[in-house]
Order: structure tokens, then sequence, then C-alpha cells
């Protein structure tokens, strides 16, 4: 890569141990991906789960903690994704002591290192949106895809230490979605079949995500009857990143990057169109089907719930108590915990029985130790992306619609 | 003469071990059991076996930003594959690697490494000549 004069005196360690680590991580990663050199970000954001870290990665965090303010400061705005656990609800979702403690050290660290703990993977609606054309160095495949594809901004996906180190430098390797070569449409669908709620939109990220099935793979969405909103395509971008590991989609008159379909190609041969049908969102769902099944436990999550999100969830529980051998957690950001205990929503989904967590979003709050602890198998949830995480911690995820998993709540069992 | 097989120049040291191969693709998130050392997503190829010490060859990485800090974490608690070959891998295993210092290259100029080398195969991989070698077969 080519170093700039600042570059090389960080690598020289004249930036002190802590950008000298970060700027060779980076240039590691640079080199294995042909980057040309350093570009200049906006804003990192780091997941950094305790979960994730285990101890070796909250030590790791405190030796940096350690070195003098000059040395150990990010030098950008760098923000946070969800935690671990949620220190005024974790007891009641049987999450150990210990958990906290590490939970506890490792936010000690990063803010040691100037870091803004705002715990959020919707950062993009709730903390400082991205910008077309902004470079950005973002964790969460979630956070990535929408602010690439929905803003226009440039990210690729950026691990907790690759984030760090670009809060660390204030740059990030020029390579991936940085580059308009790679921000061009690869594979063409046409929808002929409408989404109608959240856990249709994560269904056709699924589905999408499925036939891509690469990093490198940019779909282009048609056939749309309406333009979505920002929590339709969140779930559909949180989908799509999770089954398919993408990082980019256009939808021609929707997105920034395509006006027109000849844009989403940047004017490249347009390939054939893979329609995609009421048979293939029948053959996702029928994948995770459990009618009748006891539900154990119902989530709203991954990604966290906006403030109108929260506003449904407890007009869907207003007057209803949730079966006592079901659990109902609600996950999202601490600024909308805020405007929901404001509101009344987080005591009206309380009320009702569920548990309103703040500042987490389930998969990343150690959720194998969470299903032994509670006995839980058969989860239940609207979010397409938790169904493809949570199998690989036990459970047994099933995926429906935000009202047939509330009445499923009330019920017990899977309707 | 064994099986020469030349991809991008890659991470981490050179390394020789045991070949667990799959057409699947990876999440330490998604598909691990890290406890154990297993693959525990029953939808993997790999379900219920162990990636201890093995040399996994896969072919692309999915899934969320945790491996970037798992791969390390693993590897702290001697609970980590050996290296991971990948037809084409994302970021966030690249840098995860890098941050392990674990071996992983990807980008064959043979194809898919997944039709290419066989579960049980003895491996070299020299990530800074972009080579991997396997040693048992002709």
């Amino acid at each position: 890569m080519r170093l700039t004069d600042e570059e090389k005196a960080m690598l020289a360690g004249e930036a002190g141990p802590a950008r000298q680590w970060a700027i060779k991580h980076q240039i590691a990663v640079g080199d294995f991906f042909d980057a040309p050199d350093f570009v200049p970000v906006g804003q990192a954001h780091i997941m950094a789960d305790t979960e994730s870290l285990g101890e070796a990665g909250v030590v790791w965090l405190e030796e940096l903690a350690q070195l003098p303010a000059a040395d150990r400061k990010v030098r950008i705005p760098t923000i946070t994704d969800p935690r671990g656990l949620d220190f005024d609800s974790y007891k009641r979702l049987k999450q150990t002591d210990t958990m906290a403690g590490l939970e506890a050290r490792a936010i000690a660290a990063f803010e040691a290192l100037g870091v803004l703990m705002t715990n959020t993977c919707i950062n993009y609606q709730t903390i400082l949106p991205p910008v077309k054309g902004e470079h950005l160095a973002m964790g969460d495949t979630g956070v990535v895809i929408y602010s690439n594809s929905v803003a226009g901004a440039r990210s690729n996906f950026e691990g907790g230490p690759s984030a760090l180190s670009a809060g660390l430098t204030g740059r990030t390797p020029r390579y991936g979605y940085h580059l308009d070569a790679h921000r061009a449409g690869t594979r063409l669908f046409e929808l002929k079949h409408q989404p109608r709620d959240f856990a249709d939109w994560g269904a056709l990220g699924g589905i999408v995500g499925k036939a891509t099935n690469s990093y490198w793979g940019v779909p282009v969405i048609t056939g749309l009857s309406a333009v979505p909103n920002s929590d339709e395509l969140k779930h559909f971008g949180a989908a799509l990143a999770s089954f398919g590991s993408v990082a980019l989609f256009h939808m021609p008159g929707v997105t920034p990057e395509a006006p027109l379909l000849t844009d989403a190609f940047q004017g490249r041969a347009i390939p054939p169109a893979t329609p995609v049908t009421k048979a293939d969102f029948d053959a996702f769902y029928a994948g995770y089907a459990a009618k009748g099944d006891k539900v154990d436990v119902v989530v709203f999550a991954a990604p966290q719930l906006s403030l109108v999100e929260m506003g449904q969830v407890a007009d869907l529980l207003d007057g209803r108590r949730i079966n006592a051998e079901t659990s109902l957690i609600v996950t999202t950001s601490p600024e909308i915990k805020f405007a929901a205990d404001r509101m009344g929503l987080t005591g009206r989904i309380e009320t009702a029985g569920g548990i309103v967590a703040s500042g987490v979003c389930f998969y990343q709050s150690y959720a194998r130790e969470m299903a032994e602890a509670n006995g839980w198998s058969r989860l239940l949830t609207n979010s397409a992306k938790l169904v493809n995480i949570i199998a690989g911690y036990g459970y047994k995820p099933t995926l429906a619609s935000m009202q047939k998993c509330i009445d499923s709540a009330v019920a017990g069992r899977v309707l | 003469m064994p099986i020469v097989l030349k991809c991008h120049a890659g991470l981490g040291p050179t390394v020789t071990g045991t070949a667990l191969v799959a057409a699947d693709n990876f999440s330490a998130r998604y598909d691990l059991n890290r406890l154990e050392g297993t693959f525990s997503r029953p939808a993997h190829k790999l379900f219920g076996q162990s990636y201890l010490d093995k040399i996994l060859v896969l072919q692309t990485a999915k899934g969320g930003v945790a491996s970037a800090w798992m791969l390390r974490e693993m590897t702290a608690r001697g609970m980590a594959p050996k290296a991971i070959i990948f037809d084409r891998t994302n970021t966030i295993l690249a840098q995860g690697a890098a941050f392990a210092e674990m071996t992983m290259v990807d980008r064959f100029e043979d194809g898919d490494p997944t039709t290419l080398i066989r579960t049980g195969d003895e491996v070299r991989i020299e990530p800074a000549k972009g080579l991997v070698t396997i040693l048992n077969r002709d």
C-alpha cells in the first residue's frame, strides 16, 4: 500500500503503540485485499460484545486503555454496536454476575479509548445517519448494508479490531465497497409477490441472500409496488447480509445510486431477472414452521427496534397477558429506550409480561447460556436475521409476523 | 510429486495440518459451539464434527462481524482451527485472521479449493508465497 508521511509515522510508532498496532493490522488486511492506499473515514462503529471478545479480548482492550491519553484516544467519532448484556435486565434474563463483570470491564476500557457507548445496531436511524459518498468503517453487517445501500455511503464489513483501528488512525484501507468498481449490480431479482410486514421483508432478504451468497455479490431488486420505509429496509438488509454475507443492494427508483435500472449496473449488461414468487416466500417460512409447538421465548430484536416498532408491539399487547410459560423479550437502543420509557411504551409492554432490554440485541447476549438457564428451545420472532443466526446457539427458531408472534406469546404455542 | 495449488498471498505463518473440507460456508458465531470446538448449526455440512487443530477448507465466509474477535479468542483458549482456506473470504474473516495471526488464504487459480482438497489430506499452506501443497497425493 502507498502510505502518506503521516501513515508512515504511525507505522514507525511515532503516534504511540496503539496507533502503530492499528495501522499494521490495517496494512495486513489492505494487502490481503490489494488496497492501493488508505481513505479517511468519518465514523467508526465497533462490534465488541463480551461474548465475542471473551476474556482474551477484554484483557487486550484493557492493555490499550492503560496507555497515556494522547496515545489511546480515537481520532474520529467512534461508536458501539449492542453490548453483551443490559445491567438493568440481565438478572431477569438469568445472565450471570460474571458476564456483567466482564461487560463492565470492556465498557471501562472503551470509555478510556474515547469511544462513545451508543450500544446500537440502528445508529443509522438514531445517532448520525450516513451520507451519500461518505466513507465509513462500520461494524454490524446490518449497519453496513443499510449505510451502503439506503444512504449511499461506503463501508466494508469492519470487524471489531478493524473498526477500532479505523477509530485510532482515522482511515481504512481502500478496497471493496469504497471503490466504484465493486458497487455495480451483479444479480437481478424481480418481485412477483409483495412483502406485507417486517417478517416478509426479512424473508425476502433471506431468499435473495441465499441466492446471491457472496460478500462480493450486489443484488438489484425490481418489481416493488410501493417505496419501503426505513424499518422495512432495515429488516430486508439485515437478513440479506445475514443469509448472503451481502454488503450492498440497489433498488432502482428507491436507493440513491440507482435512479434507473441501468444505473444499478453502472451501464453494464443487465443480467436476466430471477423472479421471487409467493412460492419462494412460502418455502422460506416452511423451513422454520412449527405450528402447534409450545413457544418458550418470543424475541423482537436483530435489528434493535425503532420507536415506531416499539409502539406497534405495545399496541398489540394492550389489554393482554403473555402466557406464564412463555417469555417475551424486546431489545432496543438506549436512545429509543429512553423515549419509550418517556412515552409509556416500555410500561405497556412490561405490564403485559414482556421484558424490554436496552443496548443489547439478543443473539449477542450469551444466547446459549440464556437458553440453558431459562430452559428455552422454541424461539419465535419476526426477524429473519435472528432465525438464521440462532439455531447455532441450540434454539429451534420459527419466523412469523409481529401480530402472530404476539398472539402466540399470549397462547403459549405457535399459532 | 505433491499437488501444488496457487492462490492469492494470504495471512499468517506457514502451517501444515489435516484438512476438513465441506462445500459450505463459515461463521464462527453462526456455525460453531466454540466451547466444545464443534460445528453446531444443524444445517451445516460439518455439523457435529470437531474443528480443533484442523485446516478448514470452505467456500465463503458468512454471517456477522463477530468472527473478527472470535478467531483470536478461540486461539487464546487453544480451541481454534489451525488455518482456514476459503474459495473466497469476506472482509470479516480476513480481518479476524489478521488479528488472531491465524493462517488464511483464498482466491485459487485452479478453482474452488473445496473440490481440489479432500477431508483427511495433509496440507501445507505458505501464505506469503500464495501456495497450498497437498502432501499425501500426486
